[in-house]
C-alpha cells in the first residue's frame, strides 16, 4: 500500500543538538526518520521503529516511522539533513532556494534499513 | 579553574550572550543558561568527531597530511578551476567572512552562504518591499501580540520565548507570558503551536493566500475574502486580522515555513507588505528566525564589502548579484561549478542531491573542525578552531546586533580567518608563478 | 623621515585667509612644516588650486547604509556619475567596487579621495549597534573617520532629564560616546525615535514623549547641558523635530531660538543643526508648500551661535536613511516606495527608503532651490557646512555638480528654466544672482569643519596640521566658474593630487594607494562618583530590559585599528 503524502523537511531540537555530531549515531536517529500521524501509520500498517520507503520525483530513501499526531492527515516530516534531501526537489525556480517542503511523495512500508550517514554518502561519490 | 560569564553562544541565531562556562584543563566542564543546543556546541565539542589533521583524498581515501601541503593543494584547485562555488561560512566569524570574500574576489569565485537553503528568500522580500523590523529587545518590552509564522522556536531557538518574545518581561510588558497574546501559524501542530494562545493551522504551501487575505482584511476589503481561504475559514481571517489591527505591537517571526515552502520568496515580500499596511492602525514589526549564528553576519559584511548579501558572482571582477543563477544551489544543480571550498556550514548534509551529485564530481574544499557529510565527498581538509571557544570574533544576532565572541579555550588549530588568509597568500604566490 | 615639497600650489586656505596665492607646501612625516631639505620629493602642482582635504562632516556611510545597500541591489550597477560610481572591477591597488548612493566601502573610501576629500563623519551611530559602524570604518580605506552616537530618544537620558539629574546625564553621555567609540552627541527627532516604538511620533518641541514625561525641547537642552558640561569638542548635532512637513521652519527656527542661552566653554558653536534644507518648509500642507528659507536665512543671519549644512538635494535616485523612524514610514506610504525599519531597544528609531528626486516634481523642484537659497542668503560662509546628507539628498559623488549650483547663476539657470510654474511660485532662488567663490567653498568643505568639529589639525593648511592636500585641475586666474561650471565639476570630480598624512593617494583622478586611516574617538572623564550611581542605574536597564549583557555592551578596542582618543574633562 502507498500513501500519498505531502513532505516537508524542516528543524529539530535534537537534528540541531547534532549539527557538530553528524557522524554519530545520534544524529541518524535524529534525523533518518519520517514522521506521520498515527492514522497514516496505520493506513500503511507500520509501528515506530519500521522502515518507510519514502518517493519522489527525485528519488527515494529508507528511513524509519515515527508518529507525531500534531501532522494533519497526509502529511510527512523529515527532519533537515542527508535523509531528507535526497528526496528533495533541486529546483530553486528561479531565485535560489531549493523546494524544501511541499514535494509530493509516495510513503511505503519496505523491509530495507535506512542507510547510515557514510553509507548514504557513499552512493553520491558511486554515481 | 576559571569561571567565564556572558560568553556568546555561537550556535543559532539568537546569539545568546548570557552563558556562564566553567573551564578545566583547558575543557569546558560546565555551562549554565545554555539550551540544548548550546550544550551540544559548549560541551559536547569534546566528544564530537573532529577532524584532528588536514587531509587529502588519495585513491579514495582521505589520507593526513601537512598543513602546508593542504594549502598548497587547495590553493591549486582554486587556481586551476574556472568557476568556483564558496559555499557557507556561517558558524564563524565576521573577520573569517572578511577574508573568505577576498579570497572569492581573487579567485574569481562565486560566493554564497547558508542563507540559499534558509533565509535568502526573505533577502529577496526586502529587496522588493523593504524589512520592517526592530531589535528583539523592542520585542521583549512592548510586544503584545507576538506571531510565530512557519517557525518552530521551541526546537530551532529553544531560548528564544524566554529571552526574547512570548515568556520575556519588560518595561511595558511586566506580566510576560500574560502580558501578550501568542499566535502560532503553521501546517502541523508543533511542540511551539502546543504553547500558543492561538493555533492557526493551514495547508501546506498556502501562505500566501493567508497573507493576502489578511492584508485585503487590514485594508478594508473583506469582501474580496472567499470562505475558505489556505484552509481556514474567512470568519478565523478576520479575527487573526483583528488581532494584529489592535495590538498595540505586533511582531511576525518568521521562518522556513515562509521561505521555503510554494511562492518562497513572495510569502516574504507579502508579510513585509502586510507590516506596513498594518502600521496604518497599529505597530508591527517582522524578524526573521535566522538559523546559523552569525548568517546575518554573512549577510552584513558581504552587503558592506560587495553589495550583495549572498550570491554574489566575481567572475567579471566586480559583484553580480543574481539568485535564481548565482544561488549555490543554482550553480551546482547547471552543473557550471568546477570545484568547490566549503567552510562552516556542510552542503553535503543540506543540499538537495541533484547539487551534492554534482558536488561529489568536482574538487572539493572542506574547512571545518568537524566531520560532516560534506568531509565524505571532500578532495582536502582543513582542520578549523571553533570559532566562539576556540577563536574570537564578531557575529550578528538574528536581528542584526553584532556582538563579540570570546575565546574561551587554547588550541593548536587555526582559525577559519587565518586559513583564508593563507590561501589567499597561496593563490597569489601560485599566480605569480604561473 | 618622509619629506614631500608641493611647489606652485595656489592655495586656498579660509583658515588662514589665504585666498589663492601661489606657494610651496612643506610635508615632513605627515604634518605640514615650514621647510623641508633637498631631499624632498617635489610635486609640481603647476599652479593649480590647492585646498586641505576636504571633511564631509555630515554623511551616512557606514552601519544604516547598510541597510541601504542591502533593499536596494539595483543600486549596485548604477552608473549616473562615470568614474565615480557603479561596478568596477578589482585592480592591483583597489577591491572591487559597486554603487551609487549606496556604494560598497572600498568604493566610498576611493570616491571620496578622488574628491579630494580625507575626512568623513558618520551622522548616526545606535549605540547598541556601534560595533557594526566600525567594522565598516575598517574596510573604508584612506579616510579618517569618526562619528555622532545617539541619544536622543534614549530611556537612560530621558529619564535623568525627567528626575533632574544633570550630573548623572552627562555621565551616562560620557559613556555611552565610550561604548559607541562616537566622537560627538547627535540628537534626531527628540524624543520622536521612543514614541515611534509605539508607532506614533512627537509633533513639536513642546508635544511630550508617550510613558516618559519629558518633551523633545528638555530633551534638547538637557543634552545640550550635559554636552557643554563634559566640555566635549562638539557641540550637539541636531536634526530637528518635524523633519520633512510643510511648515516645519518654525519648528527650525524655535530650536535654534532655544539654543541662544546655551553658552559653550569650549571654542566652537552650541548647536549644529543638520540637513537645514528639508527642515526649511513653509505652507501649511503640500497643496500650498513653499519655501521657508528666506525666514530660516533671516534668523541664521542674527545668530552667531550655531552651524548648520545645507542637506542639498540632487535630482534622480537617492536613498533616504535615517533615525527619524516616523518619516521614513510616512515617505513609503506617500510614495509607494520599499520600506525598512530598525528600532533599537532602549534608544532609538531607524528607517530607509528609496525615492528619486525629479525636476517635474514641483515639490523636489523647491526642495532643490531651498538647499541653494540657504547657501546664498545666508552671509556668513563660516556658518555653513556644504552636505548633501548623503545619500538622502543624493550621493556624494554629485558634490562637484552642486559646487556649479552655488558658484554658477547660469548653470541655476539652466535647471530652473526646467520647472513649471508650480515650482517658480513656491521658491525664490530664481531671483538670487550672487555667486559663491572658491574661498567660499574652501570654507563650507572643509575650514569650517575645523572649528565645528574642534579639530585644528584638519582642514587647514597650516603649519603642524595633518597633511591632507587636494590639488584640482583649475587655475583660479584662468577661470570664470560662473561659466565654465562643467570645468570646475570636472576638475572636482577626480583631483589632480590627494595628499593624505603626505601621502599621496589620489593621481590624475585615479588611487595611488589605500593606506588606512585613523578613527578618532572621545574619552571624556567624569568623578568616580558620580560615574558609579549613573552605572548603578544601566545596571538595571541591562539586567531587565536589554538583551544584551551589560559585560557585552561596549565596542572593544580590536574595533579601532588606528584609534585617536579625544580627551574631554567635564565641569561638575
Amino acid at each position: 500500500m502507498k500513501l500519498k503524502a505531502n513532505l516537508i523537511s524542516g528543524r529539530t531540537a535534537d537534528q540541531g543538538a547534532h549539527l557538530e555530531a553528524k557522524t554519530y549515531k545520534g544524529y541518524f536517529d535524529a534525523c533518518a526518520y519520517c514522521e506521520l500521524n498515527s492514522s497514516d501509520l496505520g493506513k500503511l500498517g507500520v509501528s515506530e521503529g519500521d522502515s518507510l520507503k519514502v518517493t519522489t520525483n527525485f528519488g527515494e530513501v529508507v528511513v524509519f516511522a515515527k508518529a507525531n499526531d500534531g501532522n494533519p492527515d497526509g502529511l510527512a516530516f523529515i527532519p533537515m539533513g542527508p535523509w531528507a534531501n535526497a528526496v528533495l526537489d533541486p529546483d530553486t525556480h528561479g531565485c535560489g532556494m531549493p523546494g524544501l517542503k511541499g514535494v509530493p511523495s509516495e510513503i511505503e512500508a519496505t523491509k530495507e534499513e535506512p542507510l547510515d550517514m557514510k553509507s548514504l554518502m557513499k552512493q553520491y561519490r558511486e554515481d | 579553574m576559571p569561571v567565564i560569564k556572558d560568553a556568546v553562544c555561537s550556535l543559532c541565531g539568537s546569539l545568546c550572550d548570557d552563558i556562564t562556562v566553567t573551564v578545566e584543563d583547558n575543557k569546558i566542564t560546565k555551562i549554565e543558561n545554555a539550551c540544548i543546543l548550546g550544550h551540544s556546541k559548549f560541551v559536547g565539542m569534546f566528544e564530537h568527531d573532529r577532524i584532528e589533521k588536514p587531509m587529502i583524498r588519495k585513491e579514495g581515501e582521505l589520507v593526513p597530511v601537512s598543513y602546508e601541503e593542504a594549502i598548497e593543494a587547495a590553493s591549486k584547485i582554486l587556481v586551476n578551476s574556472r568557476r568556483t562555488l564558496s559555499y557557507g561560512w556561517c558558524s564563524t566569524s565576521c573577520e573569517a567572512i572578511s577574508k573568505a570574500i577576498q579570497l572569492a574576489e581573487e579567485t574569481g569565485s562565486l560566493i554564497d552562504s547558508t542563507a540559499n537553503v534558509c533565509h535568502g528568500p526573505s533577502a529577496l522580500a526586502a529587496q522588493e518591499k523593504g524589512a520592517p523590523g526592530a531589535s528583539l529587545g523592542e520585542i521583549k518590552n512592548r510586544a503584545d501580540v507576538i506571531v510565530f509564522w512557519g517557525c518552530n522556536p521551541v526546537h530551532a531557538h529553544p531560548r528564544h520565548m524566554s529571552r526574547y518574545s512570548s515568556f520575556s518581561k519588560g518595561f511595558f510588558s511586566t506580566k510576560g507570558r500574560k502580558s501578550r497574546k501568542m499566535v502560532v501559524i503553521d501546517v502541523r501542530k508543533t511542540d511551539t503551536a502546543k504553547l500558543a494562545d492561538k493555533y492557526v493551522e493551514i495547508e501546506q504551501g498556502s501562505d500566501l493566500l493567508l497573507i493576502t487575505a489578511l492584508r485585503s482584511a487590514v485594508n478594508g476589503h473583506e469582501d474580496v475574502i472567499p470562505e475558505t481561504v489556505a484552509g481556514i475559514s474567512k470568519e478565523e481571517v478576520l479575527e487573526l486580522a483583528e488581532t494584529l489591527k489592535n495590538a498595540q505591537f505586533s511582531c511576525i517571526f518568521f521562518g522556513m515555513g515562509v521561505t521555503q515552502s510554494r511562492s518562497k520568496y513572495k510569502n516574504g515580500d507579502g508579510v513585509s507588505s502586510l507590516i506596513s499596511d498594518l502600521n496604518q492602525h497599529s505597530k508591527a514589526v517582522m524578524i526573521g528566525m535566522r538559523g546559523h549564528y552569525n548568517v546575518t553576519g554573512f549577510g552584513q559584511v558581504a552587503t558592506w564589502e560587495t553589495g550583495f548579501p549572498m550570491a554574489i558572482d566575481f567572475a567579471r571582477g566586480f559583484p553580480y548579484y543574481n539568485p535564481g543563477e548565482t544561488g549555490a544551489n543554482d550553480v551546482l544543480v547547471r552543473e557550471e561549478a568546477d570545484a568547490a571550498i566549503i567552510s562552516a556550514a556542510d552542503a553535503g548534509a543540506h543540499f538537495p542531491q541533484k547539487a551534492v551529485r554534482h558536488l561529489a564530481k568536482i574538487p572539493v574544499i572542506q574547512i571545518d573542525p568537524y566531520a560532516n557529510p560534506t568531509t565524505e565527498l571532500a578532495d582536502v581538509v582543513i582542520p578549523a578552531a571553533v570559532v566562539g571557544i576556540e577563536a574570537e570574533g564578531t557575529a550578528y544576532r538574528m536581528d542584526a546586533i553584532p556582538l563579540r565572541m570570546k575565546k574561551l579555550i587554547d588550541t593548536e588549530f587555526k582559525t577559519d580567518e587565518q586559513i583564508a588568509k593563507d590561501l589567499i597568500a597561496k593563490v597569489r604566490e601560485l599566480k605569480e608563478g604561473a | 623621515m618622509s619629506e614631500i615639497l608641493i611647489k606652485n600650489a595656489n592655495v586656498c586656505d579660509p583658515a588662514q585667509a589665504i585666498n589663492c596665492e601661489t606657494m610651496d607646501i612643506c610635508i615632513r612625516d605627515g604634518k605640514i612644516v615650514e621647510s623641508v631639505s633637498e631631499n624632498a620629493k617635489v610635486i609640481d602642482a603647476g599652479g593649480r588650486l590647492t585646498m586641505a582635504g576636504g571633511f564631509d562632516g555630515h554623511t551616512h556611510s557606514a552601519g544604516k547604509i547598510n541597510v541601504g545597500r542591502f533593499i536596494n541591489p539595483n543600486d549596485a550597477r548604477k552608473n549616473l556619475v562615470p568614474g565615480l560610481s557603479g561596478p568596477e572591477a578589482r585592480t592591483e591597488k583597489t577591491r572591487a567596487q559597486v554603487g551609487y548612493n549606496t556604494p560598497n566601502t572600498y568604493a566610498i573610501g576611493y570616491r571620496y579621495a578622488k574628491l579630494g576629500y580625507t575626512t568623513i563623519c558618520e551622522a548616526a551611530i545606535p549605540l547598541l549597534a556601534a560595533r557594526h559602524t566600525h567594522e565598516e570604518f575598517k574596510e573604508i580605506p584612506i579616510l579618517d573617520k569618526m562619528g555622532l552616537s545617539l541619544f536622543g530618544s534614549n530611556w537612560q537620558v530621558m529619564e535623568y532629564i525627567r528626575d533632574k539629574e544633570p550630573e548623572k546625564l552627562a555621565a551616562y553621555v560620557a559613556w555611552g560616546l565610550k561604548a559607541s567609540r562616537g566622537y560627538g552627541v547627535k540628537i534626531v527627532n527628540a524624543g520622536g525615535g521612543e514614541a515611534w516604538g509605539w508607532g506614533k511620533n512627537v509633533s513639536g518641541l513642546y508635544d511630550p514623549v508617550p510613558n516618559f514625561d519629558v518633551t523633545p525641547a528638555e530633551i534638547l537642552m538637557g543634552l545640550a547641558e550635559a554636552n557643554e558640561k563634559l566640555q566635549l569638542p562638539h557641540s550637539v548635532h541636531v536634526h530637528c523635530n518635524n523633519l520633512g512637513k510643510p511648515g516645519n521652519y518654525e519648528t527650525t527656527i524655535e530650536t535654534m531660538k532655544m539654543f541662544e542661552k546655551v553658552k559653550p566653554v569650549v571654542d566652537r558653536q552650541a548647536l549644529h543643526v543638520t540637513h537645514v534644507q528639508f527642515n526649511a518648509y513653509a505652507g501649511t500642507s503640500w497643496r500650498d508648500f513653499e519655501t521657508g528659507a528666506p525666514m530660516v536665512a533671516d534668523y541664521l543671519n542674527g545668530a552667531d551661535h550655531l552651524t548648520f549644512d545645507l542637506g542639498q538635494v540632487i535630482f534622480g535616485p537617492a536613498v533616504t536613511m535615517t533615525a527619524d523612524g516616523p518619516v521614513e514610514y510616512a515617505n513609503s506610504r506617500m510614495l509607494h516606495e520599499k520600506w525598512s525599519n530598525q528600532d533599537i531597544e532602549l534608544e532609538d528609531a531607524s528607517g530607509v527608503v528609496p525615492l528619486s528626486y525629479s525636476p517635474k516634481s514641483f515639490i523636489n523642484a523647491v526642495q532643490w532651490a531651498i538647499g541653494i537659497e540657504l547657501a546664498l542668503l545666508v552671509d556668513d560662509p563660516w556658518k555653513m557646512m556644504f552636505t548633501t546628507d548623503s545619500p538622502n539628498g543624493g550621493s556624494f559623488v554629485n558634490y562637484p555638480e552642486a559646487y556649479t549650483y552655488l558658484m554658477s547663476a547660469k548653470k541655476r539657470e539652466q535647471i530652473i528654466s526646467g520647472f513649471g510654474q508650480m515650482a517658480l511660485d513656491r521658491m525664490v532662488l530664481p531671483g538670487l544672482d550672487k555667486e559663491l567663490s572658491f574661498y567660499e567653498l574652501a570654507i563650507m568643505t572643509r575650514s569650517m569643519q575645523s572649528k565645528m568639529y574642534s579639530r585644528p589639525e584638519k582642514g587647514n593648511l597650516k603649519v603642524g596640521s595633518d597633511a591632507d592636500v587636494a590639488i584640482y585641475d583649475i587655475i583660479t586666474s584662468d577661470i570664470d566658474p560662473s561659466v565654465e561650471h562643467e570645468k570646475v565639476k570636472q576638475a572636482f570630480s577626480g583631483a589632480t593630487y590627494t595628499l593624505k598624512d603626505g601621502k599621496v593617494v589620489v593621481k590624475d583622478g585615479k588611487i595611488e594607494a589605500t593606506p588606512m586611516g585613523r578613527t578618532y574617538w572621545v574619552n571624556a572623564k567624569v568623578p568616580a562618583d558620580i560615574d558609579s550611581a549613573m552605572q548603578k542605574d544601566t545596571d538595571i536597564k541591562f539586567r531587565k530590559y536589554y538583551t544584551v549583557s551589560k559585560s557585552n555592551y561596549m565596542v572593544e578596542d580590536s574595533y579601532l585599528p588606528i584609534p585617536v582618543e579625544i580627551s574631554a574633562e567635564g565641569e561638575f
